[in-house]
């Protein structure tokens, strides 16, 4: 499944033993597709010698920080962006 | 019988001075020598191709972006071209995406989850980049740490963190300082700091 940019897509919040790039803060949260990137190798099984493919396809994901954060600081508009690849998506509602 | 059953204390075990992050890096290395997965030249080569890496490239990349919308266009679509189209080397695999500071919206960047860096366009980065202190409060508390860096930015400017989580490496093309009207592509590219292009500080025109 393919996410366009703007599409409103959440983070898989599933734990993973060993090694993954998916940062434990935006598990389970709701954000906006802002750019899709290509596809790289994915690195959960390269990290263990194989060659990690299938490749992945990479997205740019924006999170308001008052979503990530309950007790954000700074302007309601603030954003974090963290890249995540795309089995960790799924379309949010 | 045992006559070795541990309730007496035992000196620590340690590697000396040798940090320990050190002296895994070193088993490791030979280790992969060791197979022949690596050779000791391709370690060398490495280091000698990193540290000869510096935030004079990014820089001139920025100051022609101010100096030539055009390219500060194509610098957005595809930092890669735009690097190699000044003869910049932009490095092996990683992909460059460059993210522009305006009035209205201010970017900084992190790695949370190691030191993702643009490191070809930028050099090895600081080491407070790869900090605890840093790689969870830019992610938490931006404006803070912007404060600490002595950026003040208005409530009406928006701060975008990015977290290289994977293989995208991001460089902010930061805002032209006021004052540097006029100025040389050169002029201009000595105005542009490493920390700027982290989105940590902001060039100014002495």
């Amino acid at each position: 499944m393919t996410y366009r940019v703007g599409t409103r897509v959440r983070v898989a919040d599933r734990p993973h033993e060993g090694h993954h790039r998916t940062p434990g803060y935006v598990k389970g949260k709701t954000g906006r597709v802002e750019r899709m990137h290509a596809s790289f190798t994915n690195p959960e099984t390269r990290a263990y010698g194989a060659n990690g493919l299938p490749a992945q396809r990479l997205y740019l994901v924006g999170f308001a920080q008052r979503d990530v954060w309950p007790d954000y600081r700074g302007d309601a508009r603030d954003r974090i962006y963290a890249d995540v690849f795309e089995h960790w998506l799924e379309e949010a509602e | 019988m045992n006559d070795h059953d541990h309730e007496h204390p035992h000196a620590a075990i340690t590697n000396g001075d040798e940090p320990a992050a050190a002296a895994r890096a070193r088993a490791l290395e030979e280790l992969l020598l060791e197979k022949g997965v690596i050779r000791r030249e391709d370690v060398r080569a490495g280091i000698d191709w990193l540290v000869s890496r510096s935030p004079a490239d990014g820089a001139r990349l920025v100051a022609r972006a101010w100096a030539d919308p055009e390219f500060k266009a194509r610098l957005l679509a595809d930092a890669r071209a735009a690097a190699l189209e000044l003869g910049l080397d932009p490095g092996p695999s990683p992909v460059v995406v460059a993210v522009e500071n305006t009035d209205a919206v201010h970017h900084m960047v992190v790695c949370t989850l190691c030191s993702c860096y643009p490191r070809a366009l930028l050099g090895p980065p600081p080491n407070w980049y790869k900090s605890l202190p840093y790689r969870s409060r830019a992610v938490s508390d931006p404006r803070g740490v912007l404060t600490e860096f002595g950026v003040e930015l208005g409530d009406d400017v928006e701060v975008r963190v990015l977290d290289s989580t994977a293989d995208i490496r991001y460089l902010v093309i930061p805002r032209r300082p006021a004052g540097s009207e006029g100025m040389s592509e050169a002029e201009l590219a000595s105005l542009v700091t490493r920390d700027s292009m982290i989105g940590v500080s902001a060039p100014q025109s002495a």
